[in-house]
């Protein structure tokens, strides 16, 4: 399911002495498959936008296109649930909204609101809780005796049982361990490459964004700075660095021995198996050529 | 929804009225409200409208704020003046539907008390717009500061309130999230029989309910890391500062008492 | 050899009934001026520690020195005074309506007098860079900024030692870097010792010395180059492996040789550079 901007502007309480604009002129296209990666600072606009992607907002300007559905500033607040059930949202934070008594039933609850039978929900409960790395044993437990981490699982499972054809996480893995955070970002990656579930994360990780995105977004202050594939974004390094938003730490590391040594890699490697493989590739070759470099008083 | 709330929100500025001590504000707001009570004709009434609008003016905020503030009550409001104009008897009767009619001086009332609303309304929406929370918090601990003799727990009281008020946009925002969050997991917030509502409500409180008893407990344990025990043998960092101007606006209060006692019927 | 800190075997159970304690025999050292980085993996018993330091948590068995001081009831408050410090959620110790009156918050329960408040206010608020927003409310403040005010408000204080308890990881890049620079800043200005908990990877590597917290216990110990010369392990001690390390393992997959030692990324490309002129 493709999800598009068209012009989107979004005004926080319109028609109020507190009016304030937070989107402007938004155009871009999620594209259905893909693993979109949205960074921006705080109050670039990235959870407002977010928000636009179920129609949790409509936009007070322009059209939000979500599969075949166009949400427009006035479109009814009615029959958007069909909606939130195909773009599942995993807020930051997640865990902070477990209330039921069991794992079970917290998981259950969104695929019942959609009409789903108790049976059924049940069958999906247990399917989708080894996705996530917990087994039947936690169903009948409470999500407040859990640690943090398995709380964060738990809610995550609570969104994949909608089944939604888009996953939306907001920053999935704040807070947790590097352990946790590698765990977590495999489950999803899994969900992608296996299930062909469109994700869109949003993130402050660059590495993230490199080990996993094949499209990106940058926001600032409500606008669209760059939007296309992360190599060919990272490759302006030095904007991205002057914008306070960094690059992968493998991009950095490039830049620095394509400077100092000279050297220039066929392209830019975004994570660091991709720059051993460059590195390793200018190894070999400067051998083969070594010797004839040195007769020739090589000025490296 | 929230989002709309204006009562209660202060805007930052350095007119006359901000610069008031938040003791004069809060004492001329009750004495205000009491005062309203004297009023009873066309004149006193034009009196404190008068008096309502030359404060607003001097607060330097755009009238549309006042406006806003009252609209989250209008209904509340439209409510009471029917009822005052049903069930208010008089001479010159309109309409007579057995217990319930209209009257001349029953039409006269519910405008009367429309407008008492309105302004009272106004002023408390001054009061909140133009002074900092904290502020009235210290107001409120000075002024009951006479019921410490009596071992009331003042300073407890006024630290409560001024913790409460600065978590009030924390816990604002916590729950726009928890709504965002049930929402979409498919729960309709505000749609459906009372009793549909009433359930949806069960996943949005229960989260908060955890989330603040959690956050009760880290505040609690940062408190008590800075070396708070209790109001006993602490400094205060605000002073409230009584100047000429608040002798003057308590003074005008007063005369406005006097007035309203002379001209009303 | 003059220790800020000292943890004598300390035992801690949250529960009686617990089978394994959240502190299990911890014994450490805290030199004056020193930078100490904890790490290990959630719920190994990090911040439990933390909270022993300053009497928030009372241990089982055990003992706790703070500068000099024996910690126990009567002297809680003052050891107290001589620890700052700063926890997770930037929301939840936020306890003014306002960024001075946050700060005026420890000075208060100190009984300071106000002239005296007003200048050490002043001061602490420009050692984080905050003086701008001395009238905000903190609804208004980005997280990085609630931390530095939370600093301030230890700065104020004139402690001998803070700890961080995982005070950045809740924070975007941009907040965690303007934190770590601002203790940085603070430390060597103030000279305090600075412990702190964390994930953090440019904050370990800020300490003099780290220690790995394990199931209560400390499992190892030894300067930032040192532990992050074990590599792959170090995920399971809590922390992300830094660039170099993940570099060194990719290169080794290309069959390339690596040293075992810990390098820096400017270490890394010295090798890099020998290795490509000796070929």
């Amino acid at each position: 399911m493709d999800i598009t901007f068209r012009d989107v502007g979004y005004t926080y309480q319109k028609g109020t002495p507190f009016e304030s604009k937070a989107l402007y002129d938004i155009q871009l296209s999620i594209k259905d498959g893909s693993y979109t990666a949205i960074v921006g600072h705080t109050g670039s606009g990235k959870s407002t936008i977010l928000q636009h992607l179920n129609a949790l907002r409509k936009p007070t300007e322009g059209s939000v296109q979500i599969g075949d559905r166009t949400i427009t500033p006035t479109t009814d607040n009615k029959n958007l649930k069909g909606l939130r059930k195909k773009v599942g949202i995993v807020f930051q934070f997640p865990e902070a909204q477990l209330f039921e008594e069991t794992v079970g039933k917290d998981i259950a609850f969104g695929p019942k609101n959609f009409g789903v039978g108790e049976a059924e929900a049940e069958a999906i409960t247990k399917r989708i809780l080894p996705l996530v790395g917990l087994d039947e044993t936690f169903l009948d437990r409470s999500p407040f005796d859990l640690s943090g981490g398995q709380m964060r699982r738990v809610a995550i499972a609570g969104v994949l049982a909608l089944e939604p054809e888009v996953l939306v996480l907001d920053e999935p893995t704040a807070g947790l361990d590097p352990q946790g955070r590698k765990d977590i970002m495999d489950v999803f990656y899994r969900l992608h490459k296996d299930q062909g579930l469109t994700i869109v994360l949003v993130t402050h990780q660059m590495d993230d964004v490199a080990d996993y995105a094949d499209h990106m977004i940058v926001l600032e202050s409500g606008t669209v700075k760059k939007e296309g594939h992360p190599r060919e974004i990272f490759q302006q390094a030095e904007w991205l660095e002057s914008k306070q938003l960094g690059v992968p730490a493998a991009v950095k590391f490039a830049n620095t021995i394509q400077k100092k040594f000279g050297w220039e890699f066929k392209q830019l490697p975004l994570t660091t198996d991709e720059l051993a493989k460059e590195i390793a590739v200018f190894m070999k070759t400067h051998k083969q050529k070594g010797s004839k470099g040195r007769a020739e008083g090589d000025s490296l | 929804m929230m989002e709309k709330l204006i009562f209660g929100r202060y805007i930052p500025g350095d007119s006359f009225v901000h610069r008031l001590d938040p003791r004069t504000k809060l004492l001329g707001a009750i004495s205000f409200i009491v005062i309203i009570f004297l009023a009873n004709n066309w004149l006193t009434y034009g009196v404190l409208a008068l008096f309502t609008l030359l404060a607003i003016y001097l607060s330097g905020i755009d009238r549309n704020f006042f406006v806003n503030g009252v609209r989250p009550l209008i209904w509340l409001i439209l409510f009471t003046v029917v009822l005052q104009v049903l069930f208010t008897g008089g001479e010159t009767v309109y309409v007579d539907w057995g217990p319930l009619v209209i009257s001349k001086e029953g039409l006269i009332n519910g405008v009367y008390i429309f407008v008492r609303f309105i302004l009272i309304i106004f002023m408390s929406t001054l009061l909140t717009l133009t002074t900092m929370p904290l502020s009235l918090t210290d107001a409120i601990e000075f002024l009951l500061r006479p019921f410490a003799a009596m071992k009331m727990p003042v300073h407890e009281i006024a630290l409560m309130l001024s913790i409460a008020l600065r978590f009030v946009p924390t816990l604002m925002d916590e729950t726009e999230k928890i709504m965002n969050a049930q929402r979409a997991r498919g729960i309709d917030f505000g749609q459906g029989n009372v009793f549909e509502q009433m359930k949806s409500i069960v996943p949005l409180l229960i989260p908060l309910f955890v989330s603040s008893f959690n956050r009760a407990e880290e505040l609690a344990t940062a408190m008590e890391a800075r070396g708070y025990k209790g109001g006993e043998g602490r400094s205060r960092y605000r002073q409230l500062l009584w100047t000429q101007k608040d002798t003057l606006v308590m003074v005008s209060f007063g005369l406005l008492a006097v007035m309203l006692y002379i001209l009303k019927a | 050899m003059d220790n800020i800190i000292t943890l004598n075997n300390i035992m801690f159970r949250y529960l009686e009934e617990e089978e394994r304690p959240a502190l299990n025999g911890i014994s450490l050292s805290i030199e004056r001026g020193e930078w100490v980085a904890i790490i290990g993996p959630n719920g190994s018993g990090k911040s439990t520690l933390a909270k022993t330091i300053n009497g928030l948590i009372e241990p089982d068995t055990g003992e706790v020195t703070v500068s000099g001081l024996l910690l126990n009831e009567e002297n809680i408050w003052d050891i107290r005074a001589k620890v700052g410090m700063v926890f997770q959620n930037p929301d939840n110790q936020f306890v003014g309506s306002t960024v001075e009156d946050d700060v005026a918050f420890g000075l208060e329960n100190q009984g300071i007098p106000r002239e005296e408040m007003q200048r050490r206010i002043r001061y602490a608020l420009d050692k984080v860079q905050m003086t701008d927003f001395a009238d905000r409310e903190p609804a208004r403040l980005s997280g990085g900024q609630k931390q530095r005010v939370a600093i301030a408000g230890i700065v104020a204080l004139q402690p001998e030692i803070i700890i961080l308890d995982e005070a950045t990881s809740m924070l975007d890049p941009k907040g965690r870097n303007e934190v770590l620079s601002t203790v940085k800043d603070v430390k060597k200005r103030e000279n305090l010792s600075v412990l702190s908990i964390t994930h953090d990877i440019d904050e370990a590597a800020a300490a003099n010395r780290v220690l790995v917290i394990q199931e209560g216990k400390v499992v190892r110990e030894g300067t930032p180059e040192e532990i992050f010369s074990y590599g792959e392990q170090l995920i399971e001690m809590g922390l992300d492996l830094p660039f170099p390390e993940r570099l060194k393992a990719s290169l080794k997959k290309e069959g390339l040789d690596v040293p075992n030692e810990y390098l820096t990324e400017e270490g890394m490309v010295d090798f890099l550079w020998t290795l490509h002129s000796e070929m």
